[in-house]
């Protein structure tokens, strides 16, 4: 498997020999097989000189574009990581797309976890820039999913319709979705449904393939808002993670419908818990019992999450490094957010505004979907803290103004805590 | 992914069958052709420039099937492709191009002396005649594969040579990523512009990628002669005008190909061709000529008629929207063409067209005025 000769040559990765050895069906001779197939840090073929192949970034305005200098394009075009993946398949999405209308977008992906080591040297500015700050060499992201920690999170239903924290998780050792290969996205499918499938209690549930699922069953996803589609976004699709669709693709929710899996979407693995009305506190309880449930379970057939101390956990998307956490409500403010302090209010308070459709739509009504702006250098309790208080004072102002009384501009608060 | 091999690197880890794709839903050439067994004894080859079999099958993977017409399915990333994966695609041709075998002959005739008549299709009915084609530098990789630096390099040729005709010929060149918005309007208003492609088959391909990088249109002084730069191909070339003079439309593209080729065989550059296979290009179904020679023709009679589609085949010959691929007609006008690339002769298939519209047109007169079109019936050619 790719996963264990992988591990072998990455020198920069932490993996127990009990996981080496408990991985798959592996026997020791296949292993040696397998050697001659896949090369360290190959060398990619290139018939042109790195000028005549620097992309024209001269339009783009994504973050990629303003970091990748031709200098730095010819440093890295002939590096590639253990598995093949080459420079050009990390920026293509970024080249093939120059800028998005309401926000500046990363512009690149990684193929595989060793993807942020080769590639550091632009990784790191990317990374820098879009988590404000951040300094990949020398911080370290803090990993918290102690649920009972969290302060308050019961929110007034008059204004919050429903509360949703959703993260990703990529099975160390697998190609990511825009390099893996089918054999490897099967893989990710069988190691992760066979760990939901010990899931118990009221996190327990069902997978349904997207490939094998019958029409019921598609239109019970469909009203349950759970079922997602192939990818249009040109910003996936031409990173390659639309590969092969729908193969190994699939959706895992419990009974109850309160915890939701997304197998091979954009990341190995989307986790997603949610409920109708304010309790964030429940949502994000059980958003931790199950990922640490759902973790334990891999580790038993000796399989791990993508995780170092200074990215925290490893996803597709830079954009998704540390907690890869959007914890976020949908929130009646009607008066609020026609006030024109509202922008600054959520920039004070480190929360994002999206329409109820996700990314890139716009908001229906005054219906907001307000979540936390940061993923990387804040653990995940202090994200959904940062939510709570700020989704609290934004009640707290539409409530003053549905009174007639005036609102202030919060002091902004502190990044890296 | 197209350029670079990593996935066929990785791939290597796992069994035939573990990679194989899930064509259990798929109705495209590849579809039909590629077994397990087949898959198994391709996948470890690759041309020297790296393109593996699942390059080759990536876009009939990822698009099932489509409404109207039976897709390839597969591409090819360079010249060799057809060489090294002719298991794969040796079947795929014989199936797509009528039965031609992987030891059959193409004959290439560029001689429009050679067409018979062509220059009286009635204009009443023909609005516009065009015949198109494609043409592949040889030694560079094709549009799903190349490297920004190869692609720019076969705009450079391409523009260098192109620059250099005259009389008729004589031209400008007009980059996508260059071209002021008064240039762009134009180009639009002569419905000379090609866009990014938005068809999922040309997308998985690879095709689209670095768009709009080193892509361009070309055309001559009179809007007659136009050549596309590396858009599904690294250049097709289009001949068009209104009305139904399909014998000068035909001599001015082989005479604009002919000199051209020479333009190129001056600067030590050829076209991909083989006597088998004649003019290679990145579909499988635009070998042999690449030719696509059609009129936009009204037919609000005879196209309701109930054997206007056997008429169609028996004359080899098919129908689109005046949009072009994947659009319907739009109020009894359609594109007539030849349904043909590989094994007929350029001039052949430019004479079905010829001979077959002036036939449509016949018919659609007897239509028009009551009369029955039973003794017009084509033999099947």
């Amino acid at each position: 498997m790719a996963s264990n000769f992988a591990r072998i040559l990455s020198s920069k990765r932490n993996v127990g020999i009990l996981s080496l050895v408990g991985a798959g069906s592996l026997s020791v001779g296949f292993f040696l097989t397998r050697e001659q197939y896949v090369s360290a840090g190959a060398q990619v073929r290139r018939l042109y000189p790195a000028s005549a192949d620097y992309p024209d970034l001269r339009k783009h305005n994504n973050c990629m574009a303003s970091h990748l200098t031709p200098a730095l394009y010819a440093k890295l075009c002939d590096k590639a990581t253990p598995n093949g993946f080459t420079l050009d398949q990390a920026i293509q999405t970024g080249v093939d797309n120059p800028g998005h209308p309401f926000i500046k977008t990363v512009g690149m992906v990684a193929g595989d976890e060793e993807s942020y080591e080769v590639f550091a040297d632009l990784f790191d500015p990317v990374i820098k820039e879009r988590h404000n700050g951040y300094n990949a060499r020398i911080m370290k992201h803090p990993t918290d999913l102690e649920s009972s920690k969290i302060r308050g999170g019961q929110f007034d239903d008059n204004y919050v319709l429903s509360s949703r924290v959703r993260t990703g998780r990529s099975i160390r050792g697998l190609s990511l979705p825009p390099a893996c290969t089918r054999a490897e996205r099967r893989e990710v499918e069988r190691v992760v449904i066979s760990a939901l499938a010990g899931l118990k209690g009221n996190l327990a549930g069902k997978y349904y393939s997207l490939t094998e699922m019958t029409e019921k069953e598609q239109q019970q996803l469909i009203d349950d808002h759970f079922l997602f589609d192939k990818p249009v976004s040109p910003l996936l699709t031409c990173a390659g993670m639309a590969r092969d669709w729908p193969d190994a693709r699939g959706i895992w929710h419990n009974n109850e419908k309160t915890f939701l899996v997304w197998v091979n979407e954009e990341d190995h693995t989307r986790v997603i818990s949610m409920e109708k009305g304010g309790n964030m506190k429940r949502v994000f309880e059980r958003f931790c019992r199950g990922l640490q449930e759902v973790e334990h379970l891999i580790q038993e057939k000796g399989w791990e999450f993508m995780w170092n101390e200074h990215l925290g956990y490893i996803l597709t998307c830079p954009s998704n490094l540390g907690t890869g956490l959007r914890a976020g409500v949908h929130i009646k403010l009607p008066r609020l957010s026609k006030d024109p302090r509202f922008p600054k209010i959520l920039d004070n308070l480190r929360l994002q505004k999206r329409g109820t459709g996700g990314v890139d739509t716009a908001a229906v009504g005054s219906t907001f979907d307000i979540s936390n702006l940061d993923r990387l250098g804040q653990s995940e309790v202090q994200l959904v803290q940062t939510v709570i208080d700020g989704v609290n004072y934004l009640i707290e102002c539409e409530k003053r103004l549905e009174k007639g009384q005036d609102i202030k501009i919060p002091a902004p608060i502190s990044q890296f805590k | 992914m197209p350029f670079s091999n990593s996935h066929n690197k990785v791939k290597m880890n796992y069994t035939a069958e573990q990679e194989y794709p899930d064509l259990s839903q798929h109705n495209n050439h590849m579809a039909k052709v590629l077994t397990p067994e087949m898959y198994a004894n391709l996948r470890d080859k690759e041309t020297s420039s790296g393109f593996g079999v699942d390059d080759v099958i990536q876009t009939g993977v990822d698009n099932p099937g489509h409404p109207f017409i039976m897709t390839v399915g597969c591409v090819a990333g360079d010249e060799e492709t057809y060489e090294v994966f002719k298991d794969l695609l040796d079947p795929i041709i014989e199936d797509r191009h009528g039965g031609y075998k992987p030891t059959d002959k193409h004959k290439t005739d560029l001689n429009p002396e050679n067409l018979q008549g062509g220059d009286d299709l009635d204009p009443n009915y023909v609005l516009s005649s065009r015949v198109r084609t494609g043409r592949s530098i040889r030694g560079f990789c094709l549009p799903p594969h190349c490297s920004r630096g190869e692609r720019r390099a076969i705009e450079n040729l391409a523009v260098e040579g192109l620059s250099s005709l005259e009389g008729e010929f004589k031209g400008k060149y007009y980059a996508l990523k260059n071209m002021t918005e008064e240039e762009q309007q134009q180009l639009i208003d002569d419905h000379f512009l090609f866009d990014k492609p938005v068809s999922p088959l040309l997308l998985a391909s690879g095709m689209a990628r670095d768009w709009p990088d080193a892509r361009g249109i070309w055309h001559n002084d009179n809007k007659t002669f136009l050549v596309w730069v590396n858009e599904e191909d690294h250049l097709r070339v289009i001949s068009m005008q209104k009305g139904g003079n399909m014998r000068e439309v035909f001599t001015r593209f082989c005479t604009g190909l002919t000199k051209i080729e020479s333009l190129f065989k001056e600067k030590g550059h050829e076209f991909m061709w083989n006597e088998h296979l004649g003019y290679v290009l990145t579909c499988p179904s635009n070998l042999g000529t690449g030719l696509r020679g059609g009129v936009h023709v009204k037919l609000p009679n005879l196209s309701k008629h109930q054997s206007f589609g056997e008429i169609l085949k028996k004359l080899r010959l098919q129908k689109r929207g005046t949009g072009g691929v994947d659009t319907a007609a739009v109020g009894g006008t359609f594109d007539i063409s030849n349904a043909d690339r590989l094994g007929f002769s350029e001039v052949e298939l430019v004479q079905m067209v010829v001979d077959g519209v002036k036939l449509l047109v016949e018919m659609e007169k007897r239509l028009e005025a009551g009369q029955s079109i039973d003794d017009l019936m084509p033999e099947q050619k």
